[in-house]
């Protein structure tokens, strides 16, 4: 056990990241776990033009959802607004329950998955919103030629196989 | 690669390597624990690395740094000197190994000529020196790097991350430091993911000391390529090497440049790297680098490039551009290795670059037996990497095991590897053929196409909320 750890600690290319598992984007284009929240951006199902930023907070559960421009979500009072559920389910697809429970830290059942119980605090739209904005950004980055050596410790992993 | 030559290969050795990489443990011990308060033991194996670089061009820097370090005052200069004598360390490893690789191989290799200190830098090439790049960004970068130093990986937390965002971003937007900006934001990520990295059972300690070892050499004054000659042939493929973190895709191609007008074949590498983001994942990355339909092409067709004055680095690494190749006729990569892979000269590798991690020979194997993870060639044995076998390929860990001719890379990490970067297999009965880059242009599998339409297209999505959203 010690010497596979060692072993592993010695190496120059190892898994630090779990792939992420492929999920379709239409509806909620952006989930992350980052800031000690979960967050993420979600489309609104009749103008679209508008978007949704939601969170959970780890610890606590604390539920936060506002459009882009920091209008509070009509839906959150409560429960669960269907733009919390739909961040909580995709970010399931994303990173599997367990990742997320563990980061959130609470207890999760499979069969149920997460039990969004927390209270209604409103956090500000727009750091998730320009993390957003940010990840957007990549997608505008021109394409290099450069040798980028740097790479070989990034191989496409695939997944756990 | 015989047999004789995979058992000279993966016999004991080389000597020196155990020792080297011993002090380069010792000073990863230390940065894990961070420069703020260095204890007894970090103390000493810095000490040890000092100690290593005496009597070369580092000695004295080397033994002024971790004194200065010790006693608390952790400078650029300082740090970048520390890395330096790692790097120094791991660049002997490399050069051993890779000693015993060419010599096993029989492979030819071309030395490193110096670049002169002056002169023109040729058309097409990157620039090779500092002077044009921002020097504020990479002092951006050094204070990141710095702050990692004193924390320690044990000290990481999310307001230790937080700050690399804005140096990676404007990283981003210039080309030739885009190497720089991929490592730091794969470091970045790997330690966001891992936050508090005090809660981890087991820190990867070499990994992360590799990548912050080469991010404060390349915060000094850039990369460091050479100038670059432009060269006309014809180029043929043996294979595509798939490198990908959350945000970079890049596919490197391995191949055989048979130069116009004569002389030696030499092996080479090309490719093309595209931003990408985390929920882009499988076939689709394909998609991201389409802009270069002509490599691809040739990739997904098995046919071999013409080049007309394309820029070749130093180090063996074609600058590519559409407009300088065209397809050529067919050309199966297993003939070019059968044919050409045993002749071909080898190119140097750049001084800073020589690390492990960065062996990725291309080689033939045929008439062994796959035991697992492990092929069997007369008595010798080599790891198979198959955790470098992406997904957005047909290539799968089951090909490889049904498999009797491979076509593969060389690699090693604390061991040798075989990468696999093509196989001639049996499946059913029937002979079947499968390359890493053979779903260049799209996946060629129903199954999977089926599966990709379902999935549907996250890069057009991710596209048109850029649009409708960034410009704003």
């Amino acid at each position: 056990m010690d010497a596979d750890r060692t072993a592993w600690e010695q190496r120059s290319v190892v898994r630090v990241i779990a792939p992420v598992e492929p999920r379709k984007l239409a509806k909620v284009p952006f989930v992350e776990l980052a800031d000690g929240r979960l967050q993420g951006v979600v489309s609104s199902g009749s103008d679209i033009e508008r978007v949704y930023v939601s969170s959970i907070t780890a610890g606590s559960l604390a539920m936060s959802c506002s459009t882009n421009n920091n209008r509070p979500c009509g839906a959150l009072h409560g429960y669960a607004c269907k733009h919390v559920r739909l961040l909580a389910d995709e970010a399931i697809l994303q990173y599997g329950l367990d990742r997320v429970a563990r980061y959130l830290r609470v207890e999760a059942d499979p069969g149920t998955g997460l039990n969004l119980n927390g209270p209604v605090e409103r956090t500000p739209a727009a750091v998730v919103f320009s993390r957003f904005l940010r990840h957007l950004a990549y997608l505008e980055v021109p394409d290099s030629t450069e040798p980028l050596a740097e790479l070989h410790w990034f191989p496409a992993m695939g997944a756990v196989r | 690669m015989l047999d004789l030559q995979l058992g000279e290969l993966t016999a004991a050795g080389p000597e020196g390597v155990d020792d080297a990489l011993g002090l380069v443990d010792g000073f990863d011990g230390a940065l894990a624990h961070g420069f703020a308060r260095i204890g007894e033991e970090p103390a000493a194996a810095l000490a040890a690395l000092a100690g290593a670089m005496a009597g070369g061009p580092l000695g004295e820097r080397a033994a002024e740094a971790v004194d200065k370090v010790i006693a608390g005052s952790i400078g650029d200069e300082h740090l970048a000197v520390l890395a330096g004598a790692r790097a120094a360390l791991t660049g002997a490893v490399h050069d051993a190994l890779l000693t015993r690789l060419d010599t096993a191989l029989h492979r030819e290799r071309a030395p490193w000529e110096p670049a002169p200190a002056t002169g023109a830098v040729p058309s097409g090439s990157a620039p090779a020196t500092g002077a044009e790049l921002p020097g504020n960004l990479l002092a951006g970068c050094r204070a990141w790097l710095r702050e990692l130093a004193i924390a320690g990986w044990r000290g990481v937390d999310h307001d230790v991350v937080a700050p690399s965002d804005q140096a990676i971003e404007a990283l981003l937007a210039v080309p030739a430091l885009r190497g720089l900006a991929v490592l730091l934001d794969g470091l970045a990520a790997e330690l966001r993911a891992s936050c508090p990295v005090s809660t981890m059972d087991r820190l990867p300690a070499r990994r992360w000391g590799d990548l912050w070892t080469r991010g404060v050499l390349l915060s000094r004054s850039g990369p460091w390529h050479g100038g670059a000659e432009p060269v006309s042939g014809r180029l043929l493929i043996l294979g595509a090497d798939v490198h990908e973190h959350a945000t970079v895709v890049r596919v490197q191609v391995h191949g055989i440049l048979e130069p116009a007008g004569g002389g030696p074949a030499r092996l080479v590498r090309t490719g093309v790297a595209a931003a990408k983001v985390d929920t882009i994942v499988g076939p689709a990355v394909w998609r991201l680098v389409s802009g270069h339909p002509v490599l691809l092409g040739a990739l997904a067709g098995h046919r071999a490039l013409d080049l007309t004055d394309m820029p070749l680095l130093p180090g063996g690494d074609l600058l590519w551009h559409e407009d300088r190749a065209a397809a050529g006729e067919e050309a199966d990569p297993f003939t070019t290795a059968r044919v050409l892979l045993g002749a071909a000269q080898a190119a140097p590798v750049p001084p800073l670059d020589r690390h492990s991690v960065r062996i990725a020979e291309p080689v033939l194997v045929e008439g062994y037996k796959i035991d697992g993870g492990t092929l069997e060639l007369g008595g010798s044995r080599i790891a198979l990497d198959l955790d470098r076998l992406p997904t957005g390929t047909p290539l799968t860990p089951e090909l490889v095991a049904a498999s009797s001719v491979c076509l593969g890379l060389v690699r090693w990490d604390g061991r040798w590897l075989l990468q696999p970067l093509a196989v001639q297999a049996t499946v059913k009965k029937k002979p079947v053929t499968a390359h890493t880059g053979d779903w260049a242009l799209g996946p060629t599998d129903p199954k999977v196409v089926k599966a990709e339409a379902k999935a549907g297209d996250a890069v057009a999505v991710l596209r048109e909320r850029a649009g409708r959203l960034l410009r704003k």
